[in-house]
């Protein structure tokens, strides 16, 4: 007779690189699920993430209407490149993406990230990226615990039954 | 799916411990499961509880953003009375279905 042991899940540390809301989106709701299922959550925020988590830009998440081949018209047809680039569709398109979202109760960044740290989850940001992008912890958003260099980073993902995920 | 008996009624259960028809529900049947999880239950718990209740029965999705909204709790508060994995602690003692949202 053979025993099976079980290793639940305990601590995720999710790597959130790029900045536009398909991307930062994907990172908050791994990291709140992972938080609504009591798993400890760790989250890093490097280059183009650091939009996520600066107040200037936190409200002004686009997604890519330009060399950006999954985007479909609404309807199933696919999304002219010529028509990408004409001023205001970015915009436009982000604007509803952000509008289908709030449809299905999923919040706005900030509350996002209030909503992951009311259930005990930890947000960071890169040094490195905070260095190259000349930002301050003062840009940063209230809810960001701290700035870590990427061996501080590891030190946090260390532990049985950890895993790391790069969105 | 299993029959348990729970507070002196037998009852079907999955295999996770949600109740199977929610209209069996009574609130000493939530103090049971709560017991069982480790909880005590106080009339905001309670509060919590009628409030996902309704929010069930009416058909709508069960986010962690609403109970946030409620005005019952916030969010912080939430995690502290059903420490762990509130929505499916909570659900669980509510005797409604496991929430499929994934906000």
């Amino acid at each position: 007779m053979s025993t099976k042991e079980e290793f639940p899940l305990k601590k995720v540390c999710i790597i959130c690189a790029k900045g536009t809301i398909e991307d930062v989106y994907a990172t908050l709701v791994m990291a709140n699920g992972a938080v609504m299922e009591g798993i400890e959550t760790k989250v890093f925020f490097t280059f183009f993430g650091l939009d996520a988590i600066t107040k200037k830009q936190m409200k002004n998440l686009h997604t890519a209407t330009i060399g950006n081949p999954a985007m479909r018209m609404p309807g199933g047809l696919p999304f002219p490149t010529l028509l990408g680039m004409l001023p205001g569709v970015e915009a436009g398109v982000s604007a509803m993406m952000k509008s289908q979202m709030e449809a299905l109760d999923i919040p706005p960044i900030d509350e996002f990230l209030d909503m992951i740290t009311a259930g005990g989850g930890e947000i960071f940001a890169c040094k490195l990226a905070m260095d190259m992008f000349k930002l301050k912890k003062e840009d940063l958003s209230e809810h960001v615990k701290d700035v870590l260099t990427v061996g501080e980073f590891y030190g946090l993902a260390g532990g049985q039954g950890t895993q790391i995920i790069f969105t | 799916m299993a029959q348990k008996t729970i507070a002196g009624v037998s009852l079907e259960v999955n295999d996770e411990g949600y109740l199977n028809d929610p209209s069996q529900w009574t609130k000493e049947i939530a103090m049971e499961i709560a017991m069982e999880e480790g909880l005590e239950l106080t009339e905001k718990h309670f509060a919590i509880i009628s409030f996902l209740r309704e929010k069930f029965k009416s058909g709508e999705m069960l986010t962690i953003r609403s109970v946030g909204k409620s005005g019952i709790v916030d969010i912080k508060g939430f995690y502290e009375l059903f420490p762990g994995a509130p929505m499916k602690k909570a659900a669980k003692i509510s005797g409604i279905p496991k929430p499929s949202s994934c906000v």
